[in-house]
């Protein structure tokens, strides 16, 4: 088994693995461990902005998107990690710029920004231009641009190289286990400092924007290591996934002024955000599109909406709120949202341009994970005791920044404020501490499991598995919830894993990139997840953000204004625990769009 | 409807070459893609197929394949193209060694990405707002706007890997990080444009297309990858951005 030794690994190379190389390469030995090649992560799936109070095209200021960030995540988000955000944002995307992003740009040559759902003017409550845009293809451009400052600094990485396992000695982290994709040889990482940016888990669902390699990793490892998971019930829908395929459609086209409309022609998100309308926050949204399919107002009674960015109904819907139009054209389209335009020909045969899109709500972000504070240590329990040399950024983290719901554009802030910050604290702490010693067994669990699967001899292949898992989720965890159901879906999820264990049979029994062991692997990873979420949402008897159940209507701060802590327990138990809310300014309030 | 799928397969444990294979499958619809017919044939017939996908929506890059003698991203073909009786032969992108199946070593595509350094260079400092920090660079829109097209470039590997000229003599830089290079030449905000002129002014450079023109047709995301390349050429001779 080959060992390999850096000061810090980066597990995951999206935008907060790149962020946090670049930054703990400055002073630190540096690898960057993925599974995927760096440009291949979903990151590059982000589309309409990211989001920095510049001030660019009007009045704005970073406690404006401090408090938009509170009230989104719907008083669940830590207000201390809200303001660095917020704050932090600026610099950041100035940061990008300077990299050599393409933003798109102002007539006077600054970055262009657009609006975005939940992005308010605080004094007026109208929607605010926020969202730094390159068209329509911005996390493309953050990815290609920090991957290319990578290779511009000679950061070293180990690509398709899958993580599989943390190393632990006692309670000290010492390192990680890899697969080597290519002839599947185990390889150990020892580290002094290590920090998952492996992404989020959307794969749990039947319906989703997610790539299929979104199968929480990080998070599962973590939590096989004794690592809780914090806030797993808040899971975001986004409102407009394509019908059927579910593959994200912008907020962006909303933020253009692209509206929804139901199936009698109504722009109905009138009767449920009357201030801001289409651009309420995401589970406003997608609980109002469920509604509307629910009493029968889809298209032609079936199950999706329609997104309408047409120059018609846009300048209609503009010249009623006295805003002038003329800018809005074909052209303009094609250019601002290029990709849109591609993937309604593409993917529903659609034109865009002349016709609306059919969408319908698609399982898209992950606000719970592995628990950190604001220096992106990871947190072994609600005292928030650190565990020295462990780290956790993006969508694979609970810092708790969105709380409860995510506001558009903020997986990207996030990525780059607390991956910069995972970087430049794993740097420093490894600066400064010695490297761990790795237990001489250190890969013996993961190898024997990782052989279990190559050599699984039962009668389920694993796919029959994962699809009742997805439509499990799908059917009973999804946008609204209740009790009963959730029960029933943990039931079959904790019947799936009991047979993932003992009776799965796979048919790639070679070691040359053998992605039918690492698939099933991932599997096992998502059904762990999948059963931590519905196990926290039946736990939570409120509603509040992402979390609508119709047993339990209201938010309950009086009891629930807390974060989700859940442990593994011996092989199948689950303990749950709870961590308070930070709150420095914002008191909760009632939420209106 | 019915569809039948060919395969070119090859497991270096097991086969002494490639070979093909052919698979059936039932209740397909006009509007499954490509990718998804792998993957049932994958989870439902044989779980030792091997090809990279991650994304499935055409923004990853990880399925560039060879399909019906074309290179395309096996998530942005749809069944409806290939008729009522479709059959498709898929097999991997051309001029790469096969490692398994569909699945080619990368390496020597991103050695000729990282060729032409790139990554913008700008070693002025930047602006500074009223409050001291630093500020964007300033960019007009028509700047911004020269080199838009080759932004949109995913790393796929498709152009270089339908290039005759590629597949001729593999030192070729080859299409994709041409348009790389096009992507921070045309960047006005870019300072190391000498340097990277000279590197694609090399035998092994931007002279060896031949402008034949597959690699346009090739690219998933509709970049106008030969006129870059020509734009390259025309950069070259001027020694300067504008010419």
């Amino acid at each position: 088994m080959q060992t390999h030794q850096f000061d810090t690994i980066i597990l995951g190379a999206g935008g907060a693995g790149l962020m946090a190389a670049l930054y703990a390469s400055r002073s630190v030995s540096v690898a960057v461990i993925s599974k995927l090649y760096p440009t291949r992560s979903h990151t590059g799936a982000a589309l309409g902005g990211i989001g920095a109070a510049l001030g660019n095209e009007e009045e704005d200021h970073w406690e404006w998107h401090a408090f938009d960030t509170v009230k989104g995540g719907d008083y669940l988000t830590d207000q201390d990690a809200a303001e660095i955000l917020a704050r932090e944002a600026i610099d950041a995307v100035i940061e990008l710029e300077h990299m050599g992003l393409p933003f798109d740009r102002t007539k006077e040559g600054k970055i262009a920004q657009r609006r975005f759902g939940g992005h308010t003017n605080n004094v007026t409550g109208k929607p605010v231009r926020r969202a730094c845009h390159a068209a329509d293809r911005t996390g493309h451009m953050i990815l290609q641009t920090l991957y290319q400052q990578c290779i511009k600094n000679n950061v070293t990485f180990f690509d398709e190289f899958h993580v599989v396992d943390l190393i632990m000695n006692g309670d000290r982290p010492a390192g990680a286990v890899a697969v080597c994709l290519r002839d599947g040889s185990l390889h150990l990482f020892h580290a002094k400092a290590i920090v998952f940016a492996t992404g989020g888990w959307g794969k749990c669902w039947e319906v989703t924007s997610n790539a299929h390699s979104m199968t929480g990793d990080g998070a599962a490892i973590a939590f096989r290591n004794g690592i809780p998971l914090e806030d797993m019930e808040f899971f975001q829908f986004h409102p407009t996934g394509l019908y059927p395929t579910g593959f994200l459609i912008t907020e962006g086209v909303r933020g253009e002024g692209g509206v929804l409309i139901n199936g009698r022609g109504e722009r109905f998100m009138e009767r449920y955000a009357p201030k801001v309308k289409d651009l309420a926050s995401r589970d406003v949204i997608s609980r109002a599109i469920a509604i509307e399919l629910r009493e029968g107002r889809g298209i032609k009674g079936k199950r999706y909406l329609h997104l309408d960015l047409t120059p018609e109904t846009v300048r209609r819907y503009k010249a009623e709120a006295g805003e002038n139009a003329d800018y809005y054209t074909p052209q303009y389209i094609e250019t601002k949202l290029a990709e849109t335009c591609d993937q309604g020909r593409t993917y529903a045969g659609i034109d865009p341009v002349t016709e609306p899109l059919p969408i319908q709500p698609t399982a898209h972000y992950a606000m719970g994970g592995i628990p950190t504070n604001v220096n992106a240590e990871v947190i072994a329990d609600s005292t928030n005791r650190v565990i020295p040399g462990l780290y956790a950024a993006g969508e694979c983290a609970c810092v708790s920044v969105h709380g409860a719901n995510r506001l558009g554009t903020n997986s990207l802030v996030d990525l780059i404020v607390f991956g910069r910050r995972a970087g430049l604290r794993a740097a420093e702490y490894a600066r400064g501490a010695a490297f761990v010693p790795m237990p001489s067994d250190a890969a013996r669990r993961i190898e024997s499991e990782l052989n279990r699967i190559r050599t699984a001899n039962g009668s389920t292949k694993p796919y029959v598995l994962r699809k009742k898992m997805q439509s499990a989720m799908q059917d009973f965890v999804g946008v609204f919830r209740n009790g009963k159901d959730m029960q029933k879906a943990l039931d079959i999820i904790r019947e799936l894993r009991r047979e993932f264990a003992t009776n799965i049979r796979i048919d790639d029994r070679g070691h040359t990139f053998n992605t039918d062991v690492l698939e099933t692997w991932e599997l096992g990873c998502l059904l762990e997840l999948a059963e931590v979420t519905a196990f926290s949402a039946l736990n939570r008897t409120e509603s509040r953000g992402a979390h609508a159940r119709e047993d339990y209507e209201k938010r309950d701060d009086q009891n629930w204004l807390k974060h989700t802590m859940v442990y593994r327990e011996g092989e199948e138990g689950l303990r749950v625990d709870y961590k308070p809310v930070v709150i420095t300014q914002y008191q909760p309030k009632e939420r209106v769009y | 409807m019915k569809a039948t799928i060919r395969i070119r397969r090859f497991n270096p444990e097991k086969d002494k070459k490639p070979y093909w294979a052919t698979y059936t499958l039932e209740d397909c619809e006009p509007t499954n893609r490509v990718l998804e017919l792998l993957h049932r044939i994958k989870w439902e017939q044989d779980g030792t197929l091997t090809l990279r996908r991650s994304c499935a929506q055409g923004i990853c890059g990880s399925d560039a394949m060879r399909i019906n003698g074309r290179n395309r991203l096996a998530c942005k073909v749809l069944l409806q193209e290939f008729g009522e009786n479709p059959k498709i032969q898929v097999e991997p992108i051309l001029g790469l060694p096969v490692i398994k199946d569909l699945v080619v070593d990368m390496e020597p595509f991103f050695a000729h990405y990282r060729a032409v350094m790139p990554y913008l260079v700008n070693e002025t400092p930047p602006p500074v707002g009223p409050d001291g920090k630093p500020r964007e660079r300033l960019q007009s829109v028509e700047a911004r706007e020269r080199f838009d097209d080759t932004t949109k470039c995913i790393l796929c590997a498709a152009c270089t890997t339908s290039c005759p000229s590629f597949w001729a003599n593999g030192a070729y830089v080859g299409p994709a990080a041409i348009v790389q290079a096009h992507r921070f030449i045309f960047d006005d905000r870019d300072q190391l444009l000498k340097e990277r002129l000279d590197v694609l002014a090399d035998p092994d450079g931007v002279w060896r297309c031949r402008t034949i023109y597959n690699c346009t047709p090739a690219c998933p995301r509709g970049i106008e990858v030969t006129r870059a390349i020509g734009e390259v050429k025309k950069a070259i001779q001027a020694g300067k951005r504008d010419f």
